[in-house]
């Protein structure tokens, strides 16, 4: 089951809020994609997170200097950003979140240094050897599924991960 | 957007045999979605993995959401992280205004220069179609 968020929690229901504003902008309604009566696959690790090799996938443009933007209209490709990049050339193209965190510090966005520094004291095993960024900002759940999805998984295959951490914005 | 097509990849992957753990700032989205597991980070959007330039609170939200893949039980859980955002920030959150930018379809930089190292490697073309 999907949990609900404890009331306490007061989250921002964002659902609520882009319906509301694309209803009040005169916009048709976006159809999320609505899995709660789907629960999800649930592999357990197969090793200890001290031995895993992690990688990183995250969704907030970010790319390093020398590589091709992202477009803004449902890019679905990935770049490849290797572990051991210096985070001052890495940077952000997206359309719809605030990147002001992000410019002042990429790991507001993609936690690599809190990944290397896991590895360093041995929390976990390793680093894949390159990141897999994408601009997230995709409408057509139909066309992530048939061309973004297929080539992340075989990278994170390829790249034999034992554990993939996802971040969105 | 993001959150959904995050929550859409994390349930691929895992339907392939890969763990996954992931980190959200926006619940309801996230629980649509439905990965097999998050950890939930209550911050304006643009700080999911943590606030700039606060290293230890990154730190503590990635082994969060690593550990998760030790102490989840079930698919679709979802666990507050517990860290808070120093400022008010949820009335400008729910506020019904459309912050987005105009969706262009050519490649889109940070900086004029990314643009001009990205055309020295790849070629006008390819890293600059309205260039030409």
């Amino acid at each position: 089951m999907a949990m609900n968020p404890p009331d306490d929690l007061d989250a921002v229901d964002y659902i609520q809020v882009t319906r509301d504003s694309y209803s009040s902008l005169g916009y048709a309604e976006y159809r999320w994609a609505d899995n709660r009566a789907e629960p999800a696959a649930f592999v357990a690790p197969t090793k200890p997170l001290s031995e895993s090799k992690v990688v990183l996938v995250a969704s907030g443009g970010v790319y390093r200097v020398g590589d091709i933007g992202f477009t803004h209209k449902d890019d679905l490709t990935h770049r490849e950003i290797p572990t051991d990049a210096p985070t001052d050339e890495l940077r952000v193209t997206h359309f719809a979140y605030d990147q002001t965190s992000a410019k002042a510090d990429i790991n507001a966005v993609f936690p690599i240094d809190a990944l290397h520094t896991m590895a360093d004291v041995g929390e976990i095993g390793s680093l894949a050897d390159v990141s897999l960024t994408f601009m997230g900002g995709i409408y057509s759940q139909r066309r992530l599924g048939e061309s973004l999805i297929p080539a992340l998984v075989d990278r994170v295959r390829e790249l034999d991960a034992d554990l993939a951490l996802l971040v969105p914005v | 957007m993001c959150h959904q097509s995050i929550g859409l990849i994390a349930r691929a992957l895992e339907a392939a045999g890969i763990t996954t753990t992931s980190i959200s700032s926006a619940w309801s989205i996230t629980q649509s979605a439905n990965p097999p597991r998050a950890v939930f980070t209550d911050f304006p959007l643009g700080n999911t993995a943590g606030p700039p330039n606060a290293p230890e609170v990154q730190l503590d939200i990635a082994r969060q959401a690593l550990e998760l893949t030790d102490t989840a039980t079930q698919p679709g859980t979802i666990r507050p992280t517990g860290h808070q955002w120093p400022e008010p920030w949820k009335d400008e959150a729910r506020e019904l205004v459309d912050h987005r930018t105009p969706r262009m379809d050519t490649p889109q930089y940070e900086r004029e220069s990314d643009m001009v190292a990205a055309i020295e490697r790849h070629g006008e073309a390819l890293a600059c179609e309205a260039c030409s």
